[in-house]
């Protein structure tokens, strides 16, 4: 042996540049700005881009609405679609970073909060705080994402001692374990959920990516934990490259894996958790962002946490308005958008993430 | 500088090396040979703190490494892995970079020092043109200079290289070896090699230490370590050693063929 070939060949052109200004965040931010616009223009009343625009800058600037403009778009943009635009954005937001977390965390290319279970068991979890319903509104603002996060914790320490070999996570057992306790979570939610009164049935759209509660209400309550757990997570690229050499290699140049590992998946988790307890169980954003990124800029992960994240509203935004769209007036889960791009996606990165040593 | 005493390693409630001492001077290398499942990686293993081990003391200029969290470790010993687990992506310069670990801290921020030590660790390891290129693309030989490279960086006393050379052609075996070999006497590093092939040991080590069933077997220099009698109790094969023609270092030669063991006295060396 020896010579070429003890590693699998590279999954990325070999000319694509590493990050070294900040061109990729300006692009993606006008792309984040373009499409947040996008979002609280489309709907049932349209309202042009430029409109929006021109709202939004008086609502920062603590101006009333311009005198021009009919009353009914204050309402419309105000309480409905600004509201919604922002949940959406921030739980792409979590679900990208967090994907890219457990990517990393685990070197395994198919890794998504979804695919490993985690949504699903955060799913369960909203599911038993709902049922337990916390009387007034606001108590179930807090018992709903605590029990979305234990439950994605009991998911992924399920998952990931099921699918271990040895200290490494195999592609094919981790994706084996992530299916067979997701379909188990599942399962459990929809025989509650069922069991139980009209309350919980409302979940069933909700569990799909629909958001149930309207308002800004869900925005605040999920807006905490999001930014803890975002915030976490991009401060750890480093560690995150320094884990890409496998856990042997990362101890030998002195980080301290095991307790990196458990901040890590606890970051990811709180953040995933956070995302699904107020905007539902949303597959693949998690995976196809990441190696889009990866893709185009390098697998540094100091800047793929960050760009993935901003990336995540981005495409999560352009599920969300297709969604709204196709089928208007009626509104699909965003969930089955997403999955309809995400799972051949998700086929063509397990044709050629043959090893997983591969980034 | 390295000094290993009475070292004893558990793993999965199996006991893998026994009551194991070693020492390594400055500047000196030890290769540390012995038959498949002797316990060669087991002890790397656990002198760089993967596997804690159950007694025994590993001591560095007189610091029990026992007491040090795995940051300050990685102040005093580097390791050199077999070339199998590099994200192919990084680029040659990044995974060099990452050597710097112990010093960086969370965020990772690199200083100018860390990049003039980097770039010195390329020059050293010939990598200098290699620096931008993808891990991914590179030979089996580069991507070991390139760990050797990472090692360099790390800027300890100690380097451990596990199996270094076993993936390699003869012509990276001998320059890779060359290069270790002229580092540990330049910088004064001390370095503990395992190795499969015995007459590399026996040319590039100064001392050998012949590991069998997680023992210590015998120690010391190549040609008292080196012996017909030694390796053929231990290989289990008949071996002839017999002086290098050119160094004088013991040549191990595959012996016993059907019919020869017979008809020839067995050759002594001088």
């Amino acid at each position: 042996m020896g010579g070429t070939g003890s590693l699998p060949a590279c999954l990325y052109p070999p000319d694509i540049k590493m990050v070294k200004s900040a061109r990729p965040y300006i692009y993606l931010l006008l792309m984040l700005a373009l499409a947040l616009l996008l979002s609280v223009a489309v709907g049932a009343v349209f309202i042009p881009p430029g409109v929006v625009a021109r709202m939004l800058t008086s609502l920062l600037s603590g101006a009333n609405l311009p005198a021009d403009l009919p009353q009914s778009y204050s309402a419309i943009v105000y309480q409905i679609r600004l509201p919604h635009t922002a949940l959406i954005a921030l739980a792409g937001a979590a679900l990208a970073g967090s994907g890219a977390v457990y990517q990393g965390v685990f070197r395994n290319p198919l890794a998504d909060p979804y695919l490993i279970g985690v949504a699903s068991g955060a799913g369960l979890g909203a599911v038993i705080g709902l049922a337990l319903r916390a009387p007034a509104e606001w108590g179930g603002l807090f018992t709903v994402p605590i029990a979305a996060f234990i439950g994605a914790l009991l998911t992924i320490s399920i998952v990931y001692n099921l699918a271990r070999v040895g200290r490494s996570v195999p592609t094919t057992t981790l994706i084996l374990a992530g299916v067979a306790v997701s379909a188990f979570a599942t399962s459990l939610s929809s025989f509650l959920m069922l069991r139980s009164n009209e309350e919980l049935r409302r979940a069933f759209s909700w569990q799909l990516g629909g958001a149930i509660m309207g308002g800004w209400t869900p925005v605040w309550a999920m807006l905490p934990y999001i930014a803890v757990g975002l915030i976490l997570i991009v401060l750890s690229g480093h560690t995150l490259n320094v884990m890409q050499f496998g856990e042997e290699q990362a101890q030998q140049l002195g980080l301290p894996v095991e307790r990196a590992k458990l901040a890590l998946i606890l970051a990811a988790s709180l953040t995933t958790a956070a995302a699904v307890a107020f905007a539902g169980i949303i597959g693949f954003i998690g995976l196809i962002v990441p190696h889009l990124v990866r893709f185009t800029w390098g697998p540094d992960y100091r800047h793929l946490v960050p760009l993935s994240i901003i990336g995540g509203s981005i495409a999560l935004l352009l599920a969300d308005i297709l969604a709204r769209v196709v089928l208007a007036p009626q509104t699909l889960p965003v969930g089955i958008v997403t999955a309809l791009a995400g799972a051949p996606f998700f086929l063509w990165i397990l044709r050629r993430a043959k090893d997983q040593a591969y980034f | 500088m390295l000094d290993i005493r009475s070292l004893n390693v558990s793993y999965n409630g199996k006991d893998i090396l026994h009551d194991v001492s070693l020492h390594v001077a400055a500047g000196e290398i030890l290769a540390v040979i012995g038959p498949n499942g002797a316990g060669k990686t087991t002890l790397i293993r656990a002198i760089s703190g993967v596997l804690p081990p159950r007694s025994g003391q590993i001591w560095v200029d007189g610091i029990d490494l026992a007491g040090l969290s795995a940051i300050q470790r990685a102040r005093y010993l580097a390791v050199v892995p077999q070339a199998r687990q590099l994200p192919a992506a990084f680029t040659v310069y990044q995974s060099v970079l990452l050597g710097r670990t112990p010093y960086l801290g969370w965020l990772g921020r690199a200083g100018k020092t860390d990049h003039s030590i980097v770039e010195r660790s390329l020059a050293q390891t010939h990598l200098t043109g290699l620096a931008e290129r993808r891990v991914g693309e590179l030979s089996g030989g580069e991507q070991q200079r390139i760990l050797l490279a990472r090692a360099l960086a790390q800027g300890t006393p100690i380097l451990l290289l596990d199996e270094p050379t076993t993936h390699l052609d003869m012509e990276h075996q001998s320059s890779f070896l060359n290069l270790v070999h002229s580092l540990a006497s330049q910088k004064k590093l001390a370095v503990l090699l395992v190795l499969h092939d015995l007459n590399l040991a026996g040319l590039y080590a100064d001392q050998v230490a012949l590991l069998v069933d997680g023992r210590n077997h015998s120690i010391g220099a190549p040609a008292d370590v080196l012996t017909a009698k030694n390796l053929s109790a231990v290989y289990h094969v008949p071996v002839n050693v017999v002086p290098h023609p050119d160094y004088g270092t013991p040549l191990v030669l595959p012996d016993g063929r059907i019919n020869t063991v017979e008809t020839q006295a067995p050759k002594k060396i001088a």
